[in-house]
């Protein structure tokens, strides 16, 4: 898929809407960035690539009035979740949809040329990036510096649009491999996990990042971590507040997080975040047989109750 | 006694080991591929190749920290008369920040004016900073999108360090600033440093010509006071801003804080932590009016800051050091100095992000 058909499709929806948030080149070669287009001479500016990893649909729920977006396939699945909790109006989002085969992590990259500042990147057609900096040039297959969410993709292309840009894509990539890294996990001991956790978030800064990017962190400016009446969490900054706020935000994903790994892909502070979504994603599936995001009918099981849950022994009185 | 002092790049652990014996030592570790400040152990992984993540301030500036402890307390002749009672205890061990960089080491002084250098000191702050000993390590390279040459830093500023530390082929060429830094070079590890002189200059000029000024001018930028008034402008520029506090609680000069009062029966604790007014509550009153609603609004107040309301307050002092961490860690790469660029008298009037300008 080329820039190129992105912009003819971004032109042929404009005269239906206000803006359409798309990407553009950010400040170096290995940088997109999110661009709110609202005049037609801003198209040029768009480009699509590996690189373009933020999910865009996170921000449509604050926009009020027409709106296009492009989505990749796992971006998607934030509109279907969205779409099933009553929290945009599909008839004032007009999607592009956009085949992905997997984008750059920027914090890989920058591992593997040790921090240096980029002069320049280039894609070689191959699935390769090209980066150059002050200390040479190293070409870096996509596939090995891509966010772990991308190895195991289900969802390719997405799963809902109005005007797909590119042939759809099949994922190759067997569906038991989604939740193998939390049964790996799940196998450690009580006292590895808390001591991986307890070392994790001692880095946390409490900058939120993680909760604002988060596409369905919907309270944002309402957040249980702020408010003061009820004072929740502490001001202190103690590993038992960072906790009680990641746990909070966990759970209150349950059944929602999507999975798109923004949360991970913020953090200044480099703390696998998701990991604890996706515990709890892992068990919404072996209780309920709930993926999110996928179909714009399904429930949320968080938003139903049935007394008779066949997986729930307690419930079987 | 010399001037300048050399320590062999082996010696670094014992030399932090030596320092270690009455201070607590801040030192930048690795930490999977984050470089965090840390009390310094033997079995840590010191990273000196690039900047911490965040910077060193929360040593000096904690981001949480208890003013004072209180406790109300009856009368038990009249119980309709309470008294309360306060502790504040500020105790604070000698310090030594190692290796903190220039940009870092300026947010001190940023800090300086504003917490000590007033008719209101800031005693924790205060007490912090004079027990602490700020070595810095000059940048041999620029980091990703730093920029201190062009807000009146550089890669080996001084301001704000009392020791100033070179990296050579070997060692470190260690140049005391302040008169508190002189006793470094009593250190046994150290030696004389300097026949390593010329050899320091060349590394300076060198770091100094590679890093980057995106305002294109010897001179700091002067604001259109037109453009920065101007709405558009901001929602323009800042539509993408997910309106978090990463860029703010990196960063080596942004100081704004937040009291809260936490208690429970009768007594509890007074605390200061850190605020970002990236974030809604930071403004918001009481009266649920919120005069800076929208996202746009509330970075217009961080550049506003950095780059209007300071320097008016402190004789045109930028109260940005550059160190490109805000623009580095933003989950969506808003760049403060393009936005700076495009607000300059006769900058651009459209600033929707950026091209590759490198």
């Amino acid at each position: 898929m080329s820039t190129e058909r992105l912009k003819e499709a971004v032109t042929r929806i404009f005269p239906d809407v206000e803006t359409v948030i798309s990407y553009q080149q950010g400040f170096d070669g290995i940088h997109a960035t999110p661009c709110f287009i609202t005049v037609p001479e801003q198209i040029d500016k768009l480009i699509w690539n590996p690189l373009c990893a933020q999910n865009l649909a996170s921000y449509l729920p604050s926009i009020k009035k027409k709106v296009g977006v492009v989505v990749k396939g796992c971006d998607s699945r934030t509109i279907v979740q969205y779409l099933q909790e009553g929290l945009i109006n599909r008839d004032k989002v007009v999607i592009i949809g956009v085949p992905c085969t997997g984008v750059v992590s920027v914090k890989k990259v920058l591992k593997e040329i040790g921090h240096q500042p980029v002069t320049d990147a280039s894609f070689d057609g191959n699935g390769n990036i090209v980066i150059k900096t002050p200390r040479g040039e190293k070409t870096l297959a996509i596939a090995n510096i891509c966010p772990d969410k991308c190895t195991t993709c289900q969802y390719p292309t997405p799963l809902i649009y109005d005007h797909l840009i590119g042939d759809p894509i099949q994922s190759d990539k067997p569906k038991e491999s989604v939740y193998q890294d939390v049964r790996e996990f799940d196998a450690k001991t009580l006292e590895e996990r808390k001591a991986y956790w307890e070392k994790e978030l001692e880095r946390c800064i409490r900058c939120y990042a993680c909760r604002n990017a988060c596409p369905m962190c919907i309270c944002q400016d309402s957040c249980i971590a702020e408010t003061r009446e009820p004072h929740w969490i502490s001001q202190k900054l103690s590993l038992q507040e960072k906790f009680m706020f990641h746990m909070i935000h966990a759970l209150h994903l349950a059944g929602r997080c999507v999975e798109c790994g923004e949360c991970d892909r913020v953090c200044p502070m480099d703390i696998p975040v998701s990991k604890m979504k996706k515990k709890i994603n892992a068990e919404m599936k072996e209780l309920f047989n709930y993926e999110t995001g996928v179909n714009p009918d399904d429930k949320p099981p968080m938003f139903t109750f049935n007394v008779d849950e066949v997986k729930i022994k307690e419930h079987k009185f | 006694m010399p001037d300048t002092g050399y320590l062999p790049k082996e010696k670094i652990k014992d030399f932090l080991k030596e320092l270690a014996q009455d201070a607590v030592v801040y030192a930048p570790c690795l930490e999977g591929e984050t470089v965090t400040f840390r009390p310094f152990k033997e079995e840590g992984v010191l990273c000196l190749e690039r900047p911490a993540n965040a910077s060193p301030k929360s040593i000096l500036y904690p981001q949480s920290e208890t003013l004072f402890a209180f406790e109300y307390k009856k009368d038990p002749e009249d119980h309709q008369k309470m008294s309360v009672e306060l502790k504040a205890d500020i105790d604070v061990p000698n310090m030594i920040i190692f290796a903190a960089r220039p940009c870092d080491a300026k947010g001190f002084s940023i800090y300086d004016r504003v917490f000590i250098d007033t008719d209101t000191a800031d005693p924790y702050y205060k007490k912090r900073r004079e027990n602490t000993l700020i070595v810095t390590l000059g940048c041999a390279e620029p980091s990703p999108r730093c920029f201190c040459v062009a807000v009146g830093g550089g890669p080996a500023h001084k301001e704000g360090s009392d020791v100033m530390m070179t990296e050579l082929e070997g060692g470190y060429f260690i140049e005391p600033i302040t008169e508190k830094g002189k006793a470094i070079l009593n250190k046994p590890m150290v030696e004389d440093g300097s026949s390593y002189l010329k050899g320091v200059q060349q590394v300076q000029t060198k770091a100094r010509d590679a890093v980057k000024n995106p305002f294109a001018t010897d001179k700091p930028p002067k604001i259109s006071q037109e453009l920065f008034d101007t709405d558009a402008f901001w929602e323009q520029a800042l539509s993408k801003c997910v309106s978090c506090g990463a860029c703010t609680y990196l960063c080596p000069t942004c100081y704004c804080f937040n009291i809260t009062d936490e208690q429970a029966s009768g007594k509890g604790e007074r605390i200061r932590s850190w605020d970002a007014c990236m974030f809604f509550h930071f403004t918001l009153e009481a009266s649920t009016h919120n005069p800076r609603p929208t996202r746009f609004q509330r970075f217009k107040n961080r550049v506003g800051h950095k780059f209007v309301y300071y320097p008016e307050k402190y004789e045109g002092v930028i109260a940005c050091c550059g160190c490109g961490r805000c623009i580095r860690y933003c989950p969506v790469s808003v760049d403060i100095s393009e936005i700076v660029n495009n607000l300059k008298d006769g900058g651009q009037k459209q600033t929707a992000g950026s091209s590759k300008n490198d």
